[in-house]
């Protein structure tokens, strides 16, 4: 008998982080991504886990980071200025390539801005917030189960890729509550960050194998290795020659960039005879779908596309897809951030339309029907 | 010359090092090195922790697990390890700027927890590889890049941080005792089983404090530092007066029956599975 729950969107983050084998959790407390940390403190140590509240927002990833460092599979959460806070050291984290997930429950901004409404202005923090160049993998669930799912994912892939995955739920995914089926272990794929294989006193940290990702030791297990937020070179030293930091720099992008088509995720809906495309995600999609099916009732073409990754961006399906529809819509709880992307991928090939509503509320069917029919 | 199980302890690859000739942080490295050679822990099990800074450089100078990690934030970075693989000895380094302005939060945090942590901070009154700006312990009427007329900012105290913090060792040498230094160490690194330990190394930097404050030779910094040292049990003796512009050396805290963070996290964990 599966196991079927009624769970709020960040309780399964949470559980879903546990699945996958997350064992320690450093966080701070900010609205609407608490819960993920109460139900944290609350589920670690029934595992031998550990949980830290940590003295604020930057103390949260750092401990992450170094529990990561010590070889548990680490994640914080946070929202809004939480966020922002977190970026430096997520930075640090792409450099010295440590795995770790943050889940970024999505609300209202700039500053404290609206601490619980939902909001999804973190499209381009996601991939630009923090200073240098680095490959973004985000996650943007739409319902509970997918917040389960996908926070399994994200921990395989920060352990597969070596660098931070961010789960990007919006205050009305994290704060809903709906039925859930809990996947069987062992129903799942779970990914474990490749160990290395030499001795000690041969290892050298950030040396790469083919598929351009180090093997990682962790603290403790008899291996000797330096850790920087410098950019270094394979011995994990400091570097100011050119071609070593050549070497780093685009290794650290490649290593994502190689197996994007594996990577990027996207579910579409209706679209095969589609004249009209509403681009939408998390939340905001439920109401998208909605409006969709209801108009197709009334024999209008319209379908879905809704990117789960947000980034690697589904760029190239787009650009395809641009060639057959008439029309693009972008519904977003901000003032146009994803719709840039779009833009990018139709390349003129069809009318992109933005579709902007940052008031704090989340968009209802009838709105979305509205901006079709305005095109329609 | 260092001694054989001291020379073990170096990543002599990743030499030369950066600090300039005369600083004092080689003393401290030293000494860091020879207490923890004494003690005999093994070097897998060692984690050799930083921020940024010249004094921040030292893990990549130690054959260990070694982990420099942004602008304040170590000993957050160190906490994650330390809840991770309580069996490491972690040793803590950081700078008077990197501990107490912009990781000030952490470190009174740490100090809190009592997490079985050994911070050391090398105090040399001077933000010195940005150029000598002014820090948090920059005396008042010192001259530093951004303090051209003097500095008016009071100091703190960093044992009296810690110390009200909640650390539950707290002691401080200049580098002008290195046999001291390596005694507190020794002490604040065993501490660790019992939680938290501010070692506060007071050292000098000739370059960007020395050469602004008539001090520009590193045996001037030595012998200020010499001079102005005043043991504890003296310094109880004396008037706020006569303490004026002295360093008060030795031991301030050491609570023998702490508990540690980590293993009261075990008493959580039997606690939630009994649950």
């Amino acid at each position: 008998m599966a196991q079927v729950e009624f769970w709020q969107g960040n309780k399964a983050i949470a559980m879903g982080a546990i699945a996958a084998g997350c064992r320690f959790f450093g966080g701070y407390p900010i609205t609407p991504s608490t819960e993920i940390m109460e139900v944290m403190s609350e589920e670690l140590p029934r595992l031998g886990g550990k949980f830290v509240q940590m003295e604020d927002e930057i103390g949260g990833i750092a401990a992450t980071i170094g529990a990561s460092i010590a070889g548990l599979k680490a994640m914080t959460g946070s929202s809004g200025p939480g966020i922002s806070l977190k970026q430096e050291l997520l930075g640090y984290a792409y450099i010295a390539e440590i795995p770790m997930v943050l889940a970024d429950v999505q609300r209202g901004g700039p500053s404290t801005g609206l601490p619980t409404k939902v909001s999804q202005a973190d499209v381009m923090q996601a991939k630009w917030g923090t200073h240098g160049d680095h490959a973004t993998i985000a996650y943007a669930p739409s319902s509970i189960q997918e917040c389960y799912e996908i926070t399994v994912k994200a921990f395989n892939m920060a352990e597969r890729f070596r660098q931070p995955v961010l789960v990007m739920a919006d205050e009305v995914v994290g704060h809903m509550r709906e039925k859930i089926v809990i996947p069987e272990p062992g129903s799942f794929e779970i990914v474990n960050r490749k160990k290395p294989t030499v001795c000690p006193d041969e290892f050298v940290p950030y040396k790469a194998d083919d598929d351009d990702i180090p093997p990682m030791a962790a603290f403790g297990d008899g291996y000797r290795w330096h850790v920087t937020g410098l950019t270094s070179n394979d011995w994990g030293f400091p570097t100011n020659e050119a071609d070593e930091i050549d070497k780093k720099a685009n290794r650290i992008i490649r290593k994502v960039d190689r197996c994007r088509d594996e990577i990027v995720e996207f579910k579409q809906e209706s679209m095969e005879d589609a004249e009209i495309m509403v681009v939408s995600y998390g939340s905001v999609s439920r109401s998208a779908l909605r409006a969709i099916r209801e108009l197709r009732l009334e024999g209008v073409k319209v379908g879905h596309f809704r990117p789960i990754t947000l980034w690697p961006f589904p760029d190239k399906e787009i650009a395809e897809i641009a060639k057959r529809v008439k029309h693009i819509i972008v519904p977003e709880l901000n003032a146009g951030q994803m719709v840039g992307e779009v833009i990018k991928a139709a390349a003129g090939k069809c009318e992109v339309h933005a579709r902007n509503l940052i008031n704090g509320e989340l968009y209802k069917p009838d709105q979305i029907m509205s901006f079709i029919k305005e095109v329609a | 010359m260092p001694r054989e199980d001291v020379k073990k302890l170096l990543r002599t690859k990743f030499m030369p090092h950066i600090w300039c000739p005369g600083c004092g942080h080689g003393i401290i490295m030293h000494a860091i090195l020879r207490a923890l050679a004494d003690l005999q822990i093994p070097k897998e099990k060692i984690c050799i922790s930083s921020g940024i800074g010249c004094s921040s450089r030292m893990p990549g100078y130690i054959d260990a697990c070694t982990l420099h990690t942004a602008h304040g934030r170590s000993l957050a970075f160190a906490t994650g390890v330390k809840l991770a693989n309580p069996e490491l000895t972690i040793v803590n380094v950081m700078g008077d700027g990197d501990g107490t302005a912009i990781g000030g939060n952490h470190f009174i945090h740490a100090c809190r927890r009592n997490i079985g942590i050994t911070a050391v901070v090398m105090n040399n009154n001077i933000y010195g590889m940005t150029g000598g700006q002014a820090s948090p312990t920059t005396p008042e009427g010192a001259f530093a890049a951004t303090a051209p007329y003097g500095a008016i900012d009071p100091t703190f105290d960093i044992c009296k941080l810690a110390e009200g913090a909640g650390a539950t060792y707290v002691a401080r040498a200049t580098v002008a005792q290195p046999a001291m230094c390596e005694q507190i160490l020794k002490k604040a690194i065993q501490h660790q089983k019992k939680g938290f330990a501010v070692v506060e190394l007071v050292t000098f930097c000739h370059t960007q404090f020395g050469r602004k404050n008539k001090r520009s030779r590193p045996m001037d910094n030595f012998n200020y530092l010499k001079d102005n040292s005043v043991m504890k049990a003296k310094a109880d003796t004396m008037t706020a007066e006569e303490l004026k512009g002295k360093i008060i050396i030795g031991e301030f805290v050491n609570i023998e029956d702490a508990r540690e963070y980590t293993e009261r996290y075990d008493e959580i964990i039997a606690r939630a599975q009994k649950a």
